[in-house]
Protein backbone atom coordinates (compact mmCIF):
# COMPACT_ATOMS: atom_id res chain seq x y z
CA UNK A 1 0.00 0.00 0.00
CA UNK A 2 1.32 3.44 -0.79
CA UNK A 3 1.38 6.21 1.78
CA UNK A 4 -0.53 8.82 -0.13
CA UNK A 5 -3.50 10.32 1.71
CA UNK A 6 -6.84 8.56 1.22
CA UNK A 7 -10.26 10.08 0.85
CA UNK A 8 -12.68 9.23 3.70
CA UNK A 9 -13.79 5.61 3.60
CA UNK A 10 -17.19 4.44 2.43
CA UNK A 11 -18.40 3.81 6.00
CA UNK A 12 -18.04 7.51 6.86
CA UNK A 13 -20.77 8.58 4.46
CA UNK A 14 -24.49 8.09 4.77
CA UNK A 15 -25.17 6.48 1.42
CA UNK A 16 -27.43 8.58 -0.80
CA UNK A 17 -30.46 6.77 -2.20
CA UNK A 18 -28.88 6.66 -5.68
CA UNK A 19 -25.90 4.77 -4.24
CA UNK A 20 -28.20 2.28 -2.48
CA UNK A 21 -30.02 1.71 -5.78
CA UNK A 22 -26.70 1.30 -7.58
CA UNK A 23 -25.36 -1.39 -5.24
CA UNK A 24 -28.77 -3.12 -5.25
CA UNK A 25 -28.55 -3.17 -9.05
CA UNK A 26 -25.27 -5.06 -8.78
CA UNK A 27 -26.50 -7.43 -6.06
CA UNK A 28 -29.66 -8.25 -8.05
CA UNK A 29 -27.47 -8.77 -11.13
CA UNK A 30 -25.37 -11.38 -9.34
CA UNK A 31 -28.48 -12.98 -7.85
CA UNK A 32 -30.06 -13.21 -11.31
CA UNK A 33 -27.08 -15.34 -12.39
CA UNK A 34 -28.01 -17.79 -9.59
CA UNK A 35 -31.48 -17.98 -11.14
CA UNK A 36 -29.96 -18.57 -14.57
CA UNK A 37 -28.10 -21.56 -13.10
CA UNK A 38 -31.44 -22.88 -11.79
CA UNK A 39 -32.92 -22.35 -15.27
CA UNK A 40 -30.13 -24.48 -16.77
CA UNK A 41 -30.71 -27.17 -14.10
CA UNK A 42 -34.46 -27.11 -14.91
CA UNK A 43 -33.95 -27.44 -18.68
CA UNK A 44 -31.37 -30.21 -18.26
CA UNK A 45 -33.77 -32.05 -15.94
CA UNK A 46 -36.64 -31.78 -18.44
CA UNK A 47 -34.31 -32.97 -21.23
CA UNK A 48 -33.26 -35.86 -18.97
CA UNK A 49 -36.76 -37.16 -18.28
CA UNK A 50 -39.79 -37.10 -16.03
CA UNK A 51 -38.04 -38.41 -12.89
CA UNK A 52 -35.29 -35.80 -12.99
CA UNK A 53 -37.85 -33.05 -13.59
CA UNK A 54 -39.81 -34.31 -10.59
CA UNK A 55 -36.78 -33.81 -8.34
CA UNK A 56 -36.28 -30.22 -9.52
CA UNK A 57 -40.00 -29.50 -9.28
CA UNK A 58 -40.18 -30.73 -5.70
CA UNK A 59 -37.56 -28.09 -4.87
CA UNK A 60 -39.56 -25.42 -6.74
CA UNK A 61 -42.70 -26.42 -4.80
CA UNK A 62 -40.98 -26.30 -1.41
CA UNK A 63 -41.05 -23.10 0.66
CA UNK A 64 -37.37 -22.23 -0.04
CA UNK A 65 -37.95 -22.91 -3.74
CA UNK A 66 -41.01 -20.64 -3.92
CA UNK A 67 -39.25 -17.89 -1.97
CA UNK A 68 -36.24 -18.16 -4.30
CA UNK A 69 -38.50 -17.96 -7.36
CA UNK A 70 -40.35 -14.84 -6.19
CA UNK A 71 -37.23 -13.06 -4.94
CA UNK A 72 -35.75 -13.84 -8.34
CA UNK A 73 -38.79 -12.37 -10.15
CA UNK A 74 -38.54 -9.22 -8.02
CA UNK A 75 -34.77 -8.98 -8.64
CA UNK A 76 -35.49 -9.35 -12.36
CA UNK A 77 -37.86 -6.38 -12.35
CA UNK A 78 -35.69 -4.26 -10.08
CA UNK A 79 -32.75 -4.86 -12.41
CA UNK A 80 -34.97 -4.08 -15.41
CA UNK A 81 -36.28 -0.81 -13.90
CA UNK A 82 -32.87 0.44 -12.79
CA UNK A 83 -31.46 -0.70 -16.14
CA UNK A 84 -34.00 1.51 -17.93
CA UNK A 85 -32.80 4.37 -15.77
CA UNK A 86 -29.21 3.68 -16.81
CA UNK A 87 -30.32 3.82 -20.45
CA UNK A 88 -31.99 7.20 -19.76
CA UNK A 89 -28.82 8.40 -18.02
CA UNK A 90 -26.83 7.27 -21.10
CA UNK A 91 -28.77 9.80 -23.19
CA UNK A 92 -27.57 12.55 -20.85
CA UNK A 93 -30.94 13.09 -19.16
CA UNK A 94 -32.15 12.49 -15.60
CA UNK A 95 -29.20 13.84 -13.62
CA UNK A 96 -31.07 16.75 -12.03
CA UNK A 97 -30.54 16.66 -8.30
CA UNK A 98 -34.17 17.46 -7.48
CA UNK A 99 -35.51 14.45 -9.40
CA UNK A 100 -32.90 11.81 -8.42
CA UNK A 101 -34.76 10.49 -5.37
CA UNK A 102 -38.16 10.74 -7.02
CA UNK A 103 -37.02 8.47 -9.86
CA UNK A 104 -35.48 6.05 -7.36
CA UNK A 105 -38.82 5.73 -5.54
CA UNK A 106 -40.55 5.35 -8.90
CA UNK A 107 -38.25 2.40 -9.71
CA UNK A 108 -39.10 0.66 -6.44
CA UNK A 109 -42.85 1.21 -6.95
CA UNK A 110 -42.65 0.04 -10.58
CA UNK A 111 -40.70 -3.12 -9.74
CA UNK A 112 -43.16 -4.03 -6.94
CA UNK A 113 -46.11 -3.31 -9.29
CA UNK A 114 -44.64 -5.47 -12.08
CA UNK A 115 -43.99 -8.35 -9.66
CA UNK A 116 -47.60 -8.05 -8.41
CA UNK A 117 -48.90 -8.06 -11.99
CA UNK A 118 -46.93 -11.21 -12.76
CA UNK A 119 -48.36 -12.78 -9.60
CA UNK A 120 -51.93 -12.07 -10.76
CA UNK A 121 -51.11 -13.23 -14.30
CA UNK A 122 -50.91 -16.75 -12.82
CA UNK A 123 -54.68 -16.73 -12.35
CA UNK A 124 -55.44 -15.81 -15.96
CA UNK A 125 -56.14 -18.43 -18.61
CA UNK A 126 -53.89 -17.62 -21.57
CA UNK B 1 4.24 3.83 -36.78
CA UNK B 2 3.19 2.42 -33.44
CA UNK B 3 4.95 -0.80 -32.45
CA UNK B 4 3.19 -1.11 -29.10
CA UNK B 5 0.80 -3.99 -28.54
CA UNK B 6 -2.61 -3.06 -27.10
CA UNK B 7 -1.56 -4.77 -23.85
CA UNK B 8 1.57 -2.64 -23.51
CA UNK B 9 -0.54 0.41 -24.25
CA UNK B 10 -3.06 -0.53 -21.56
CA UNK B 11 -0.28 -1.11 -19.02
CA UNK B 12 1.62 2.04 -19.83
CA UNK B 13 -0.20 4.84 -21.52
CA UNK B 14 -3.89 4.16 -21.38
CA UNK B 15 -6.71 2.00 -22.53
CA UNK B 16 -6.60 -0.89 -24.98
CA UNK B 17 -9.53 0.83 -26.77
CA UNK B 18 -11.92 -2.02 -26.01
CA UNK B 19 -13.98 -0.35 -23.30
CA UNK B 20 -16.64 1.31 -25.43
CA UNK B 21 -17.26 -1.97 -27.24
CA UNK B 22 -17.98 -3.69 -23.91
CA UNK B 23 -20.23 -0.80 -22.87
CA UNK B 24 -22.13 -0.85 -26.15
CA UNK B 25 -22.70 -4.62 -26.10
CA UNK B 26 -24.02 -4.36 -22.55
CA UNK B 27 -26.58 -1.76 -23.70
CA UNK B 28 -27.63 -3.70 -26.80
CA UNK B 29 -28.18 -6.92 -24.84
CA UNK B 30 -30.04 -4.96 -22.12
CA UNK B 31 -32.49 -3.50 -24.66
CA UNK B 32 -33.00 -6.88 -26.32
CA UNK B 33 -33.62 -8.52 -22.93
CA UNK B 34 -36.24 -5.91 -21.93
CA UNK B 35 -39.26 -7.53 -23.69
CA UNK B 36 -37.93 -11.05 -23.08
CA UNK B 37 -37.91 -10.40 -19.32
CA UNK B 38 -41.70 -9.94 -19.23
CA UNK B 39 -42.29 -13.08 -21.28
CA UNK B 40 -39.94 -15.16 -19.11
CA UNK B 41 -41.29 -13.87 -15.78
CA UNK B 42 -44.89 -14.64 -16.78
CA UNK B 43 -43.80 -18.09 -17.99
CA UNK B 44 -41.62 -19.32 -15.13
CA UNK B 45 -44.02 -18.48 -12.29
CA UNK B 46 -46.28 -21.34 -13.31
CA UNK B 47 -43.36 -23.80 -13.27
CA UNK B 48 -43.97 -25.09 -9.70
CA UNK B 49 -47.49 -26.19 -10.73
CA UNK B 50 -46.69 -27.41 -14.25
CA UNK B 51 -46.54 -31.12 -15.06
CA UNK B 52 -43.65 -32.61 -17.01
CA UNK B 53 -45.87 -32.78 -20.10
CA UNK B 54 -46.89 -29.10 -19.68
CA UNK B 55 -43.25 -28.01 -19.66
CA UNK B 56 -42.33 -30.11 -22.69
CA UNK B 57 -45.31 -28.79 -24.66
CA UNK B 58 -44.40 -25.23 -23.62
CA UNK B 59 -40.73 -25.53 -24.68
CA UNK B 60 -41.75 -27.18 -27.98
CA UNK B 61 -44.11 -24.37 -29.02
CA UNK B 62 -42.13 -22.66 -31.81
CA UNK B 63 -42.31 -19.11 -30.45
CA UNK B 64 -41.37 -20.27 -26.98
CA UNK B 65 -38.37 -22.20 -28.34
CA UNK B 66 -36.96 -19.20 -30.18
CA UNK B 67 -37.68 -16.77 -27.31
CA UNK B 68 -36.13 -19.18 -24.81
CA UNK B 69 -32.98 -19.59 -26.93
CA UNK B 70 -32.80 -15.80 -27.33
CA UNK B 71 -33.14 -15.29 -23.59
CA UNK B 72 -30.47 -17.89 -22.82
CA UNK B 73 -27.92 -16.46 -25.27
CA UNK B 74 -28.57 -12.78 -24.52
CA UNK B 75 -29.00 -13.37 -20.78
CA UNK B 76 -25.73 -15.21 -20.36
CA UNK B 77 -23.92 -12.70 -22.59
CA UNK B 78 -25.31 -9.79 -20.54
CA UNK B 79 -24.44 -11.62 -17.30
CA UNK B 80 -20.85 -12.19 -18.46
CA UNK B 81 -20.43 -8.49 -19.30
CA UNK B 82 -21.91 -7.44 -15.95
CA UNK B 83 -19.90 -9.89 -13.83
CA UNK B 84 -16.72 -8.75 -15.58
CA UNK B 85 -17.37 -5.14 -14.49
CA UNK B 86 -18.06 -6.20 -10.91
CA UNK B 87 -14.88 -8.31 -10.78
CA UNK B 88 -12.82 -5.49 -12.30
CA UNK B 89 -14.19 -3.06 -9.69
CA UNK B 90 -13.66 -5.20 -6.59
CA UNK B 91 -10.73 -7.54 -7.31
CA UNK B 92 -7.51 -5.54 -7.35
CA UNK B 93 -4.86 -8.29 -7.47
CA UNK B 94 -3.95 -8.54 -11.15
CA UNK B 95 -3.52 -12.29 -11.51
CA UNK B 96 -6.59 -13.02 -9.37
CA UNK B 97 -8.68 -10.56 -11.39
CA UNK B 98 -7.68 -12.19 -14.68
CA UNK B 99 -8.26 -15.72 -13.36
CA UNK B 100 -11.68 -14.76 -11.92
CA UNK B 101 -12.84 -13.06 -15.12
CA UNK B 102 -11.66 -15.96 -17.30
CA UNK B 103 -13.26 -18.44 -14.90
CA UNK B 104 -16.58 -16.57 -14.92
CA UNK B 105 -16.58 -16.39 -18.71
CA UNK B 106 -15.79 -20.08 -19.13
CA UNK B 107 -18.39 -21.22 -16.58
CA UNK B 108 -21.14 -18.98 -18.01
CA UNK B 109 -20.34 -20.02 -21.59
CA UNK B 110 -20.55 -23.67 -20.50
CA UNK B 111 -23.91 -23.07 -18.77
CA UNK B 112 -25.26 -21.25 -21.84
CA UNK B 113 -24.21 -24.17 -24.02
CA UNK B 114 -25.87 -26.63 -21.63
CA UNK B 115 -29.12 -24.62 -21.67
CA UNK B 116 -29.15 -24.39 -25.49
CA UNK B 117 -28.39 -28.10 -25.78
CA UNK B 118 -31.15 -29.03 -23.29
CA UNK B 119 -33.69 -26.83 -25.10
CA UNK B 120 -32.87 -28.34 -28.50
CA UNK B 121 -32.96 -31.83 -27.05
CA UNK B 122 -36.42 -31.22 -25.59
CA UNK B 123 -37.62 -29.87 -28.96
CA UNK B 124 -36.11 -32.50 -31.25
CA UNK B 125 -35.96 -35.60 -29.04
CA UNK B 126 -38.86 -34.83 -26.66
Amino acid sequence: MNKRPLSPHLQIYRLPLTAVMSITHRITGVFLVAGMILLVVCLMAVADGIDQYGAVQSFLRSAPGRIFLWVWIYALFFHLCHGVRHLIWDTGHGFERATLDRYAYLEVVASVALTTMVFFSMFLNW
Amino acid sequence: MNYQTPLARARGLGSARQGSHHWWRQRVTAIALFPLTFWLAISVVSLPNASYQDVVVWVMAPWNTILLLSFIILGFFHATLGLQIIIEDYVHTDWLKIVTILGAKIVLAFLALAAVFATLRIVFVG
